[in-house]
């Protein structure tokens, strides 16, 4: 199809595509956050000194939006640590110390899926939250009444460096049917299209050999554009479909599903086994030998680089994610998460703070963003405290995905002011509700 | 001791475009028709070009410091100032006035209104203009070395005497140090445009309406309007100077509708204005059109009814 919205070209960097990824041995503590994923903090259900094995509960889902954890490993919880979290907040954190052993918990059985409502709940069960980086809990995407006119499955992975989704539609492709499977027939979807950047032609022809075999399903081979894998971006890539201001997708019939989501709810689905490890991409300019690791969630980020010889240079950044809208982790005890799709490590050279100089009004930011907006407008805007231009401008559609920032001649911190220019008018609308 | 982390927002990497790049790229645009002006018009105009340069650059220095703001000289504006004023001027123009032009375009045009990127209208043309105004040498424009005195391109055009296009392409007239040579100018214009710097919208836009207007006001003859448009520093304006980026509009179709006034006003003041010149007057005048411009052609965010594809 030829939708098509602005983006920008970004280096591709893939370099650990097509190798083949390794599994690291869990031999070192974990820490399992209770804040993996978007919504409230699971509840942990395990103390210090509990025996656990892979796939045992070790905390349980909050009331309203959350999702469970599962222990990583077999082996001794040592205790419930402090976690700080990319908002700046701390969390529960179950340690837990491995006994090399792996076994896996007695009590994993696939689960029994008779009805929409049985699905959802074995969804939620799963502990599976968005892959792709986002870590929305999957479960509340398909609780839904609304019609859903479409799966759209994201494999476009537009980020530089990151090729685990790569790894998944190439290797993982029958977990990934499997779950396409019972989604299309309990909740009555009535068409999957897998959304799947130029550059990977290898997955763009496994996920077609996927399609040919039936079901509404067809493969959709989007330019390599970055942002093309942004929930907006790729609905209306696929489908033609506009989702607006403050909508979902499923406000036009879609939902959005990360193929790595869905191979690990295939396993689930057909095991029962739970989200307990995760294929990341580990690269960078400071990793020694990149590659795509299959490591424990929970494992600390500074032994899974470890795992890649280690750094190559003093790292400069550490990032969970991709280099174009991933976070900064500030220590290297930080462990890897359900949504960790990728752990880049940037030398210093490369980490090194650009010099900002005054804006040229040059319009690069307008002319690179997929949502239309102009980010000088936009700070102008919250600079004088105009909420309601802010409104017009479609501040708040921004995804923060950094197009304009990327080729700002003048280095201005443009995805840090959209920030601050969404939260004020997040605020103000607030208060303009209660007035 | 343990390796310490940046912490910031993303993105975490950057495209290779530097503010600092771009004015050089519009500097190395401006050299072919640099080089020329000095063979054209002999190294009295070197002399300009050293003097609007440095005078520029120290001007900006000597504010930033008075005014205790950060140093900003190294963004290279203030060099693109002076060479563009420099191309502007007659080889033959007094020293002083040439300092005073350079001083006026950085001082009052530019760091008045809050340094690069802010101010309204481009300090360069607008500096030209004070002098148009303020020193009536500039009346007096110089002829190349080896040519007699005679009238400019525009006024013989204005006459019924259309010159030699050859003349006029290889700079052969009398006119401003930068503004004669249309081969070196154009070399520079794709330069500029192959590097992405501009994009075609402006020029084509500016040149094309001034080739129209003149053809269908003066006799609907080719030549003639050709002739207008290899003259009275079109190119120079319509490549480097209309489209700055401080002082033009963002949006595409801004740019299509900002270089059509341009061509309507520059061939306005031509034909039926007072001098036989236009472009740094439709130039200025524009610029203070651009706000307005912008406002009307903003595309529409995402999901708003406009999405472009």
């Amino acid at each position: 199809m030829a939708f098509s919205l602005k983006g920008i070209k970004v280096p591709h960097r893939k370099n650990t595509a097509g190798a083949p990824a390794e599994r690291m041995v869990a031999d070192k503590k974990v820490t399992l956050s209770t804040a993996m994923h978007i919504g409230r903090p699971s509840i942990p259900v395990v103390k210090a000194g509990d025996h656990v094995c892979v796939g045992t509960l070790v905390a349980k889902e909050a009331e309203g939006l959350s999702s469970p954890v599962y222990s990583s490993v077999s082996g001794n919880v040592t205790g419930i640590s402090e976690i700080l979290i990319s908002n700046g907040s701390k969390v529960p954190a179950i340690v837990i110390e491995p006994d090399g052993e792996m076994t896996i918990d007695e009590n994993i059985t696939p689960p029994v899926i008779d009805s929409k409502e049985s699905l959802i709940e074995a969804i939620k069960a799963s502990g599976v939250v968005g892959l792709g980086g986002a870590g929305f809990p999957t479960y509340a995407k398909f609780a839904t009444d609304k019609r859903i006119e479409y799966l759209v499955v994201n494999g476009a992975e537009c980020e530089p460096y990151i090729t685990s989704d790569t790894y998944t539609m190439l290797e993982r492709a029958d977990d990934i049917a499997y779950a396409i499977d019972v989604l299309v027939k309990y909740l009555n979807i009535e068409k999957v299209v897998i959304g799947v950047e130029k550059n990977k032609p290898d997955a763009i022809r496994k996920m077609e050999e996927l399609a040919s075999k039936g079901g509404n399903m067809s493969v959709c081979a989007l330019p390599s554009r970055y942002p093309q894998g942004g929930e907006k971006v790729l609905v209306y890539s696929t489908t033609g479909r506009k989702i607006g201001v403050g909508k979902l997708p499923i406000d036009v019939g879609c939902v959005v599903c990360n193929c790595t989501t869905l191979a690990t709810l295939g396993t689930f689905f057909k095991t029962g086994m739970p989200l307990v490890e995760k294929c990341i991409t580990v690269d960078g300019s400071a990793v020694k030998s990149p590659k795509n690791v299959i490591a424990p969630i929970g494992a600390s980020v500074g032994d899974v680089i470890e795992f890649c010889g280690g750094f190559s240079s003093n790292p400069g950044k550490v990032l969970y994610g991709g280099p174009m809208m991933g976070i900064t982790i500030p220590d290297l005890n930080q462990p890897v998460l359900k949504q960790t799709n990728a752990l880049i490590a940037l030398n210093e050279k490369d980490a090194a703070p650009r010099k900002e100089t005054a804006c040229i009004q040059c319009g690069t930011c307008l002319r690179n963003c997929p949502m239309g907006i102009s980010a000088t407008e936009v700070i102008r805007a919250y600079n004088k405290g105009e909420y309601d231009r802010l409104e017009k401008l479609g501040s708040n559609l921004c995804m923060e995905c950094g197009s304009c920032a990327f080729n700002c001649p003048a280095n201005r911190p443009l995805v840090q002011m959209h920030k601050l220019a969404k939260s004020a008018l997040r605020e103000w609308k607030e208060k303009e509700a209660k007035a | 001791m343990e390796n310490k982390l940046h912490i910031s927002v993303s993105p975490h990497i950057h495209g290779k475009k530097t503010t600092m790049g771009i004015m050089l790229d519009v500097i190395i645009a401006l050299l072919p028709t640099t080089i020329a002006g000095i063979i054209i018009f002999g190294l009295r105009s070197l002399l300009v070009i050293g003097v609007c340069l440095a005078t520029s650059v120290l001007s900006e220095l000597l504010f930033n410091i008075i005014t205790k703001r950060k140093q900003t000289i190294s963004d290279l504006s203030s060099v693109v100032t002076g060479l563009i004023l420099a191309l502007n001027l007659p080889a033959n123009v007094p020293v002083w006035q040439a300092v005073i032009g350079s001083a006026f375009a950085i001082i009052v045009v530019k760091c008045l209104f809050g340094g690069l990127g802010k101010n309204v209208v481009n300090p360069a043309l607008t500096a030209r203009v004070f002098m148009l105004v303020a020193f009536s040498s500039l009346a007096q424009v110089s002829f190349p070395v080896d040519a007699t005195a005679g009238a400019t391109p525009l006024v013989s055009i204005a006459e019924g005497n259309v010159p030699d296009l050859m003349d006029l392409f290889l700079g052969k007239t009398g006119g401003s140090i930068g503004e004669t040579c249309s081969l070196a100018l154009l070399i520079g214009g794709i330069y500029l445009l192959i590097r992405k710097v501009i994009t075609w919208q402006i020029p084509v836009a500016f040149i094309g309406t001034v080739f129209v207007f003149s053809f269908f006001v003066q006799d609907f003859n080719a030549t003639t309007a050709l002739a207008s448009v290899l003259s009275g520093g079109l190119l120079l304006g319509a490549f480097f100077m209309a489209t700055d980026y401080v002082t033009r509009p963002v949006t595409k179709l801004g740019q299509d509708i900002y270089g059509i006034i341009l061509g309507l006003l520059t061939g306005i003041f031509r034909i039926y204005g007072p001098s036989a010149e236009g472009v740094s007057y439709a130039i200025i005048i524009s610029n203070l059109l651009v706000p307005i411009i912008e406002k009307y052609t903003m595309p529409k965010p995402f999901g708003k009814g406009g999405e472009r594809r």
